[in-house]
C-alpha cells in the first residue's frame, strides 16, 4: 500500500533533524493558523497563490529563495562548526549525517536558493522593463512557479521522512548507483529536481517568448535595458541546458529504478559520461545564476553614478560573449578525468577566454562611475561589493583553469574558497541589491538604509573570513566534504572560517532586521512618485506598486533610456505630455491551474520516491485532468474599463506633477 | 493573451500562419517591414499577435526537447560499443518493422497536415477525420514499437543486459512517450475541435500540435538513421 515507506523511515534516532523539523513544522503550523484565524485565506488565494500577475509570481519566487537561502545556510553553519570541531575526532555530526547536509546545502542553495531569487527578479523586472503588461504565458508562469515551490518542498520532506543524498550536490554515479545508495537519497534529489527543472525550462521558454516577441513600441535590440539582455541570455542558456539535466537525471532514474547500465561499472556502462552529461548543464547554470547578477548591477550601478551605462554595445557584445563561450568549458569540471593534454589545453583556453568578457563588464562598470556622482546607497554598495569580490574570485578561477595547477587544487578547499567567492560575490550580491533597489517598486515603500548598510559590511567582511582561510587550506592539501581530519596544519584555518560564519550570520540577521524594521516604518519610507531613485529605465515610469496592468497606454520607446528622455523632457517643459485617450485592457484571469498541478505533482514526486505506484499514477492523472479543466475554460480575459485605467493613470500624472513641482522650486533653490 | 487590448485582431492577415496563403504573406519575410499591419514584436510596432507569440513559445520548448533528445542520441553513440557480450543491433533490429513503422509515422504526418488544412477551411469534420486517421497511424506505430520491446525482452535482450540496451531502450523509449503524450493531446484536441469549434485559441492549440508532430518525425527520421540503419549495418 505504502511502498518501502514505513514508520522506520523517520530517524527518531537523530535529534537534530528531528527537533530542527519540529521546530520548522510548528512555524508553519502557527503560520497557517494565524492566516486562516484572521481571515486571510480567501485573499491569499486571490491575490497570490492563484495569481497570474508576473509581479506577484516574480515576488513569490524571490520570497521562496529568500526563505531557502536561510535553510542552506543552516546547513552551512553546521558544515563550518563540523570542521572547527572534527580535529582529531568525530566532530557532532556523524558521517552519513554530515555527507547529507554537505549535498543538501549545495543543492538547496543552487536550485531553490539562488535559482527562485534570480527568475523572481527576471519575472518582476522584465516586463516593466519592456513596457508590456505581462509575460507571454501568464498562466504557464504560475505553473513554473509552484513545480519550483514543489521540488523545494520534496527536498525538504526528506529532512524527515526518510534521508537526503550523501552524494554531493551532483549525485555522482557510480556512488549514486543502486548498489552504492540503496537508501531513497538520491531519488529525493532526483525527483526534487526534476519537477522543479521543469518548472524552470518553463519558465525560461516563457521569458526568452517575451523578451523576443513583446516590446513596448520602438524598442529594438539596441535599446533594451541591460538587465533584459543578460536576462535575454541566462534564459537562452535554461531553454538549451536544463533540458540535458531533466536526460541526465532521467538517466540516472533508469538506472536505480529499472537496472538500466548507463552509468554502472558493470556491463558496459560509462561514469565518465554522467560527469560530462551533468557539467554540459551544470556549468552554464553557473552562468544562468550569474548573468541576472551582472544585469542588477549594470542597472544599480548606471542608476546612482547618474550616468547612462559605459559601453552599452560592447556590454551587449560581452553578455553573449558569455553565453555562447559558457556552453564550451565543461570539461574543466575534471580536467583529472585524463582526456590528453591537447583536450585540457583547449578546455583551460576556452575558460581563460570567459574572463576576457567578465573583465569587460568589470572595467564598464568602472567607468560608468568614472566621473559620475555616486550616492553610496545600499544596492550600490553591494554592487562595488561585487567588482571587489568577483575580480579575487575570477582570479583564482583563472588558476584552476590551467590544467597543471588544477591536478594540485583538484576537490580540494582551494576550489571551494573559489567558487563561493565568485557567486556569493555575484549571485548573492547581485539578488541582494535586485532586492534592495526593486523593492520600492514591488512594494511601494523603500527598504531601510541604516540595515541594509549594516547588512551589507557583515556580508562582505563575513566573505573574507569564512573563505580566505579555506583557499589556505586548499593550499595545504585539504580535501573537500570531509567530515574529519588529523592534519594540525588546517585546524586554524577551520576555526577562523567557523569565526567568520558568525559574521555573516551578523549580515543575515541584519537582511531580517532590514525588512521587519521597514515594514513597521513603512509610512515614513512610503515611495509616492513611483521613481525613488531617479532611474533611467521605464520599470520607473509606473506607480510603486504598479498596476496590474503595469502602462495605461504603451510607452513609445525612442532610444536607450526612455524613462529618463521623459522625465527631463518634462522637467524643462515643466509639463508632463498630454493625457492619453485610455482604453480599457484585457487581462488573463486567474488561475489555480499552477496550484492544483503543482500538488499533484508533489504527490507523484513523493510516490514515485517511495515507489508507491498507485499514487505516482494517480497523481499523474489528475495533474492532467488538471490541464484539460483549464483547457476548457471559455474566459482566459476580464476587462479592466477605460474609466477604470484613467483614475489610475490619472492618481499617477497627478504624483508625477508634483514631483515635477518640487524639483522646480529645489531648481530655483539652487539658482537663488 | 493580456496583448489583446492593443492588437489589431486581423488573424487573416497573420504573415506567419502555418500553410497561410501566399498573398497574405506579403514580401516582408516576417521581420515588419514588408508592409503587412501586424507587428511582429521586433521593436517596430509593439508586441506580436497572440498567434505569433503562442507559435513561437512553442518552437522554442521544441527545441529545449530536441536538446534533450540529442542527450539520449550522445548517450547511445557513447555506449553503443558497452553490449558486455550481449547481443547487438545488427542482431536484434528487424529493418522490415521499422520500415513499417517508419512509413506509419511519416503518413501520420501527412494526415496531420491535411487536419490543419481541413481547419484552415474551417471544415470541422475534415479535421476530425484527419486527426483520428494522425491517431489511429500513431497508435499502429506505437504499438510496432511496444511488440519489438517485449519481442526482444522475451529473448534476454532486455535494458538490463548490457548499456548498449539501455541507451537503446531509453533513447526510442523516450521517442515512444512523447507518441504517447501526442496521443493523449490528440485526443483532448479532437473534443476541443468537436465541442468548442474554431475558436482562436483552439487553433493556437491545433497550431501547436501540429508543430510537436512533425517534431516527433524529424526525431524519428534521426533516430532510424543512427540506430536502426548504421546499427543492423554495423
Amino acid at each position: 500500500m505504502l511502498g518501502k515507506l514505513t514508520w522506520n523511515a523517520i530517524p527518531w534516532d537523530q535529534p537534530i533533524p528531528l527537533i530542527a523539523a519540529a521546530a520548522v513544522g510548528f512555524l508553519l503550523l502557527g503560520v497557517i493558523i494565524w492566516v486562516a484565524v484572521k481571515g486571510y485565506v480567501p485573499y491569499l488565494w486571490r491575490e497570490w497563490i492563484t495569481s497570474v500577475d508576473h509581479k506577484r509570481i516574480g515576488v513569490m519566487y524571490s520570497l521562496l529563495g529568500l526563505v531557502m537561502l536561510i535553510r542552506g545556510f543552516v546547513d552551512a553553519i553546521m558544515m563550518r562548526t563540523q570542521q572547527a570541531f572534527a580535529f582529531r575526532s568525530g566532530g557532532y555530526l556523524p558521517p552519513e549525517h554530515y555527507d547529507q547536509i554537505f549535498s543538501a546545502h549545495g543543492t538547496i542553495m543552487i536550485f531553490f536558493g539562488a535559482m527562485p531569487f534570480v527568475i523572481g527578479l527576471m519575472n518582476f523586472v522584465v516586463p516593466l522593463q519592456l513596457g508590456v503588461r505581462d509575460v507571454a504565458f501568464p498562466t504557464l508562469n504560475s505553473v513554473s512557479f509552484w513545480l519550483t515551490a514543489s521540488g523545494a518542498l520534496l527536498v525538504n520532506v526528506s529532512l524527515v521522512v526518510g534521508e537526503f543524498a550523501r552524494t554531493g550536490w551532483l549525485p555522482y554515479p557510480p556512488l549514486s548507483e543502486t548498489a552504492y545508495s540503496p537508501g531513497v537519497g538520491p531519488d529525493y534529489y532526483v525527483w526534487a529536481l526534476q519537477i522543479s527543472g521543469i518548472g524552470t525550462l518553463m519558465s525560461g521558454v516563457n521569458l526568452v517568448t517575451t523578451i523576443l516577441k513583446m516590446r513596448a513600441p520602438g524598442m529594438g535590440y539596441f535599446r533594451m535595458p541591460m538587465f533584459c539582455w543578460t536576462s535575454l541570455c541566462a534564459n537562452l542558456l535554461i531553454v538549451a541546458a536544463f533540458p540535458i539535466l531533466t536526460a541526465t537525471l532521467a538517466m540516472l532514474t533508469l538506472d536505480r529504478y529499472l537496472g538500466f547500465h548507463f552509468f554502472t561499472n558493470t556491463a558496459g556502462g560509462n561514469m565518465m559520461m554522467f560527469e560530462n552529461l551533468i557539467w554540459a548543464w551544470g556549468h552554464p547554470e553557473v552562468y544562468i545564476l550569474l548573468l541576472p547578477g551582472l544585469g542588477v548591477f549594470s542597472e544599480v550601478v548606471s542608476c546612482f553614478s547618474g550616468k547612462p551605462l559605459f559601453g552599452y554595445r560592447s556590454m551587449i557584445l560581452a553578455t553573449l560573449w558569455i553565453c555562447l563561450n559558457g556552453f564550451m568549458t565543461w570539461l574543466h569540471h575534471f580536467f583529472t578525468m585524463g582526456s590528453g593534454a591537447n583536450v585540457n589545453a583547449a578546455f583551460g583556453i576556452s575558460t581563460s577566454l570567459i574572463s576576457v568578457a567578465t573583465g569587460v563588464k568589470v572595467f564598464n562598470y568602472i567607468f560608468t562611475m568614472y566621473g559620475g556622482r555616486i550616492r553610496y546607497t545600499t544596492p550600490m554598495l553591494w554592487s562595488i561589493g561585487f567588482i571587489v569580490a568577483f575580480v579575487i574570485g575570477g582570479m583564482t578561477g583563472v588558476l584552476l583553469a590551467v590544467p597543471p595547477a588544477d591536478f594540485q587544487l583538484h576537490n580540494s578547499m582551494f576550489l571551494v574558497a573559489h567558487f563561493h567567492n565568485v557567486i556569493i560575490g555575484s549571485v548573492l550580491f547581485g539578488a541582494f541589491a535586485g532586492l534592495t533597489f526593486w523593492f520600492p517598486k514591488a512594494f511601494g515603500f523603500k527598504l531601510d538604509e541604516k540595515w541594509g548598510i549594516r547588512a551589507f559590511w557583515f556580508s562582505f567582511a563575513g566573505l573574507w573570513v569564512t573563505f580566505l582561510p579555506l583557499y589556505m587550506a586548499g593550499l595545504l592539501g585539504m580535501t573537500r566534504r570531509m567530515q574529519h581530519y588529523d592534519v594540525p596544519e588546517w585546524r586554524p584555518w577551520m576555526i577562523i572560517s567557523a569565526l567568520g560564519v558568525i559574521v555573516i550570520l551578523g549580515g543575515v540577521i541584519c537582511q531580517v532586521m532590514q525588512l521587519v524594521v521597514s515594514i513597521r516604518r513603512r509610512d515614513e519610507l512610503r515611495d509616492l512618485t513611483g521613481d525613488p531613485w531617479d532611474g533611467r529605465s521605464l520599470e520607473w515610469a509606473t506607480p510603486s506598486p504598479p498596476p496590474v496592468f503595469n502602462f495605461a497606454t504603451m510607452p513609445n520607446v525612442q532610444d536607450e533610456e526612455p524613462y529618463w528622455t521623459i522625465k527631463q523632457r518634462a522637467i524643462e517643459t515643466q509639463r508632463l505630455g498630454d493625457e492619453p485617450r485610455y482604453e480599457p485592457i484585457h487581462m488573463p484571469r486567474n488561475s489555480p491551474t499552477g496550484v492544483v498541478t503543482a500538488f499533484f505533482a508533489s504527490f507523484t514526486g513523493f510516490a514515485l520516491i517511495w515507489d508507491i505506484w498507485w499514487m505516482a499514477i494517480a497523481g499523474l492523472v489528475a495533474a492532467f485532468a488538471t490541464f484539460v479543466v483549464f483547457a476548457w475554460r471559455d474566459e482566459n480575459e476580464y476587462l479592466i474599463p477605460a474609466s477604470e485605467v484613467a483614475r489610475i493613470d490619472r492618481a499617477r500624472r497627478a504624483a508625477r506633477l508634483a514631483r515635477l513641482e518640487v524639483i522646480a522650486a529645489e531648481r530655483h533653490e539652487e539658482a537663488a | 493573451m493580456s496583448q489583446a487590448a492593443f492588437q489589431a485582431p486581423a488573424a487573416d492577415a497573420d504573415p506567419y500562419k502555418l500553410g497561410g496563403s501566399r498573398k497574405l504573406r506579403g514580401g516582408g519575410g516576417g521581420h515588419g517591414r514588408g508592409g503587412h499591419p501586424e507587428p511582429t514584436g521586433h521593436g517596430e510596432g509593439g508586441p506580436a499577435s497572440p498567434r505569433v507569440i503562442v507559435g513561437y513559445g512553442f518552437w522554442i520548448f521544441l527545441l529545449s526537447d530536441i536538446i534533450m533528445f540529442s542527450a539520449f542520441f550522445a548517450a547511445y553513440a557513447v555506449l553503443e560499443r558497452g553490449t558486455a557480450g550481449g547481443p547487438t543491433g545488427h542482431d536484434l533490429f528487424d529493418l522490415k518493422r521499422v520500415a513499417i513503422e517508419t512509413s506509419f509515422l511519416l503518413l501520420s504526418s501527412f494526415t496531420c497536415g491535411l487536419s490543419n488544412v481541413a481547419s484552415d477551411a474551417r471544415s470541422k469534420w475534415g479535421t476530425e477525420l484527419f486527426l483520428l486517421l494522425t491517431g489511429l497511424l500513431g497508435a499502429a506505430f506505437l504499438l510496432l514499437e511496444v511488440q519489438e520491446f517485449r519481442e526482444m525482452i522475451a529473448q534476454g535482450a532486455g535494458p538490463e543486459r548490457s548499456a548498449f540496451l539501455s541507451a537503446f531502450f531509453a533513447l526510442v523509449g523516450c521517442h515512444g512517450l512523447h507518441v504517447f503524450a501526442g496521443l493523449l493531446w490528440l485526443g483532448t484536441m479532437m473534443a476541443q475541435v468537436l465541442v468548442k469549434g474554431f475558436r482562436p485559441h483552439i487553433m493556437h492549440r491545433l497550431l501547436c500540435f501540429n508543430l510537436f508532430w512533425h517534431a516527433l518525425d524529424i526525431i524519428w527520421v534521426a533516430l532510424f538513421t543512427v540506430v536502426y540503419l548504421i546499427g543492423a549495418g554495423a
